[in-house]
């Protein structure tokens, strides 16, 4: 257990600028320790004995609600999945009608998921209870910047320095956006890549360097993430078809070579085989993706007992 | 109610602007009934005056004129209505102003233009000059009665809010209301470009994660709207013009001698962009707040006369539809009560005289619409506004007589303010804040 004396400086973890860099390194210091948990026969502490989580999600999600739940329940913290439906004005209840309803039954935290970007900073304004937001829309998802940047620095001992390539649809992914803020925060050097209907103007004013070719971006890079091409963006004019995106942007053995030789390659997930990335990559060496998954659920008990575990 | 106009009325000791005859000096008022009759001297004796009211140490102006409002009634009432809405009006010194046509139902026929003229008489708090749909429903597809919407009294004709992305509607839309003198007010916006955008594009947008308007949305409209101008020597007037390449535009287009007109909004040249970090639902507006380089332009278009008048674009809504999701909150900006102090902030920078002004709010836009009002000229309606310059007062939505409290501009400090109004010879008295016919 990290010491008793550390702790995050902000009540919310609302996107990556709530955590400066001494923050981001309590926060993996401490999923070390965490980690550890997860591989003991009894796969449980009662750190958080007496806690109430509710995972308060407003858009699908299996992965992140899952890892969430299982941090929680290994930290010996009551988790509560609710499913919400964020509704326009005329139907139905309202987001913060919703989050209101939740907390007057106390939980310790909330942990949000919600496809409209801000929406936990709207819930934060008017909530006390703490929240960690769980992706909004195509603004934030620090817990995930959070375990990449925990699954880099278990492989490559450092985040500093290193050339960390993020390709895909940058323009709507909250994963590329945290992921910028919190690598830039600790030192690595960050291009983003994809085609130029999925780079968002201004990219550049965040720390990071931008090309619109796969191989740029990838050349002699230590860490290579691929984003998930969400299938309905070729439908809306933003890029002619799979095909052509998959040869143009995806990773595969050849251009994988372009990268150093010990790189590792990450995404996401959920994966598409074959378009953003091929199988033989995916299921290959230098392959992380599911150790960050393993690793999601080590970081995010760190954020649980960093933020309730001494109230 | 106001009570019946006295015969001859005299505001005394005010410093007078008329920007109409770009007159500036210390002036008595003399108001026969409902219409001015002359200017005098201080001093000068007049025989038969029977009310007099003081203006000494205020400015007086010909009644301010906002040509673009939302009052929403008929069909929205729990956002604002003509009396609520006029109420305000009348309270920040505003004496007329324009309702746009997406009520419910729409001001697309004579039924509706008539029961909105009839409210506005039973509040008599403003004039109220309806506009009347371009299209049927706001639908862009058929045109709507322009010619008995005319006769009811609207006087001028929009979609707001509704662009007509059909080029050749628009098109018949010019060339149809030329029959009638008519004005069309475009509202500017390529609803393909503008996509599910909420929010400026931009490093602003890119950093929130927001869905983004380009400026070119705006302006690629606007250029079509120029074309079409140029080819049916048809008038056209731009809606709440928000960006650079706009301004260019119309700028251009008037050098030209096209009979195109412009406004923009107070939030054009008071914000940015920058204003939607915190994700602040109130800064939601369409089109969406730009960036600083637009809002030097739209300053610089107010001050060579590209941009013809201010006009708030006031758009009430409910708390509900506004305290919620950035994403799903309703665009608008409950403007009326702050469009003359945030106007004068232009004067007391340095952006533009005060007898310019005082005209982007009262001649000029008077003139876009070709509107009686807007000038103390003899024989014309006598609505004026008296205005206390020296008031330093601090925006604050919870005193607003608009029933909707949506504005960016809380706790924003301001100098100058309405002290009252006079509508067709009748005196409105704003006492802190409450707007009170006498």
């Amino acid at each position: 257990m990290p010491e008793e004396s550390k702790r995050l400086k902000h009540k919310n973890l609302l996107g990556m600028g709530d955590l400066d860099r001494e923050d981001i390194i309590l926060v993996l210091d401490s999923a070390v320790s965490m980690k550890e948990i997860s591989y003991r026969p009894i796969k449980k502490v009662p750190t958080l004995q007496g806690k109430t989580i509710v995972n308060l999600f407003f858009e699908p999600s299996t992965r992140t609600k899952t890892s969430f739940e299982i941090a929680g329940k290994r930290l010996g913290a009551d988790t509560i999945n609710f499913t919400g439906k964020s509704s326009s004005v005329v139907k139905g209840e309202t987001t913060l009608d919703t989050a209101r309803n939740i907390e007057a039954m106390l939980p310790d935290m909330l942990v949000i998921r919600h496809e409209c970007s801000g929406a936990p900073q709207m819930l934060a304004q008017y909530l006390k209870c703490p929240i960690i937001n769980a992706g909004d829309g195509a603004h934030e998802h620090p817990t995930q910047a959070l375990l990449d940047m925990y699954t880099i620095r278990e492989r490559k001992n450092r985040i500093e320095g290193l050339n960390v390539a993020i390709v895909g649809d940058i323009t709507h992914s909250r994963v590329a956006r945290s992921n910028v803020f919190g690598m830039t925060r600790m030192g690595a050097h960050v291009t983003v890549a994809g085609p130029p209907t999925l780079l968002p103007p201004g990219i550049e004013k965040l720390g990071c360097k931008v090309t619109d070719k796969l191989e740029e971006a990838i050349d002699g890079a230590d860490v290579v993430m691929m984003l998930r091409v969400q299938l309905e963006r070729f439908e809306t004019k933003l890029f002619p078809s799979l095909r052509e995106y998959s040869e143009r942007w995806g990773l595969n053995v050849r251009n994988v070579e372009l990268a150093r030789p010990d790189a590792i390659v990450m995404h996401p997930g959920p994966i598409n085989r074959g378009v953003e990335i091929s199988p033989e990559v995916a299921d290959g060496p230098r392959s992380v993706i599911l150790d960050q998954v393993q690793n999601g659920v080590a970081v995010r008990m760190a954020l649980l007992y960093l933020m309730t575990g001494r109230s | 109610m106001a009570e019946e106009a006295k015969r001859l009325t005299r505001v005394k000791g005010g410093r007078i602007i008329d920007p109409s005859i770009n007159l500036d000096e210390r002036l008595d008022v003399l108001i026969d009934g409902d219409h001015f009759k002359s200017l005098l001297q201080p001093g000068e004796e007049f025989p038969g005056v029977e009310t007099v009211i003081d203006a000494g140490g205020m400015i007086v102006v010909p009644g301010i004129v906002d040509i673009h409002v939302h009052l929403r009634e008929p069909g929205q009432e729990y956002k604002e209505d003509i009396l609520s809405g006029t109420r305000a009006a009348a309270s920040a010194g505003v004496t007329s102003v324009c309702c746009m046509a997406n009520t419910d139902p729409v001001n697309d026929n004579s039924s509706v233009t008539e029961f909105i003229v009839r409210q506005a008489k039973k509040a008599c708090f403003a004039r109220v000059f309806p506009i009347g749909a371009v299209t049927k429903g706001l639908e862009g597809e058929v045109l709507a009665e322009i010619g008995e919407l005319t006769d009811a009294g609207c006087v001028g004709f929009s979609d707001d809010g509704r662009p007509i992305m059909n080029a050749e509607v628009m098109r018949r839309a010019l060339e149809y209301l030329k029959r009638f003198n008519g004005v069309l007010i475009s509202h500017a916006e390529d609803k393909n470009l503008a996509g599910k955008g909420v929010m400026n594009e931009g490093d602003v947008s890119t950093e929130l994660g927001l869905p983004a308007v380009p400026r070119a949305a705006e302006e690629v409209m606007i250029a079509r709207d120029i074309c079409l101008s140029e080819m049916l020597n048809a008038r056209v007037h731009f809606a709440h013009v928000s960006t650079a390449g706009g301004v260019a535009l119309i700028r251009q287009a008037k050098a030209r001698g096209l009979p195109v007109t412009a406004e923009t909004a107070p939030h054009y040249f008071k914000l940015t962009d920058e204003a939607v970090r915190g994700y602040d639902p109130r800064t939601r507006v369409n089109p969406p707040l730009r960036t600083e380089k637009d809002v030097s332009a739209i300053r610089a278009g107010l001050a060579d006369g590209t941009i013809d008048c201010i006009a708030s674009d006031h758009a009430p809504h409910a708390s509900h539809e506004k305290d919620i999701e950035y994403q799903l909150a309703l665009s608008g900006i409950s403007g009326v009560e702050t469009i003359l102090g945030l106007t004068l902030s232009l004067v007391g920078d340095g952006t533009l005289s005060l007898m310019d002004g005082i005209a982007k709010l009262t001649t000029g836009p008077a003139r876009v619409l070709n509107l009686e009002v807007g000038t103390m000229g003899r024989g014309k309606p006598a609505d004026l506004t008296i205005i206390n310059p020296d008031i330093e007062w601090t925006v604050d939505s919870t005193k607003f007589l608009s029933k909707g409290k949506n504005t960016p501009f809380n706790g924003m400090r301001l100098k100058g303010k309405a002290h009252a109004t006079i509508i067709g010879g009748k005196l409105i008295k704003i006492t802190q804040g409450r707007a009170l016919a006498l």
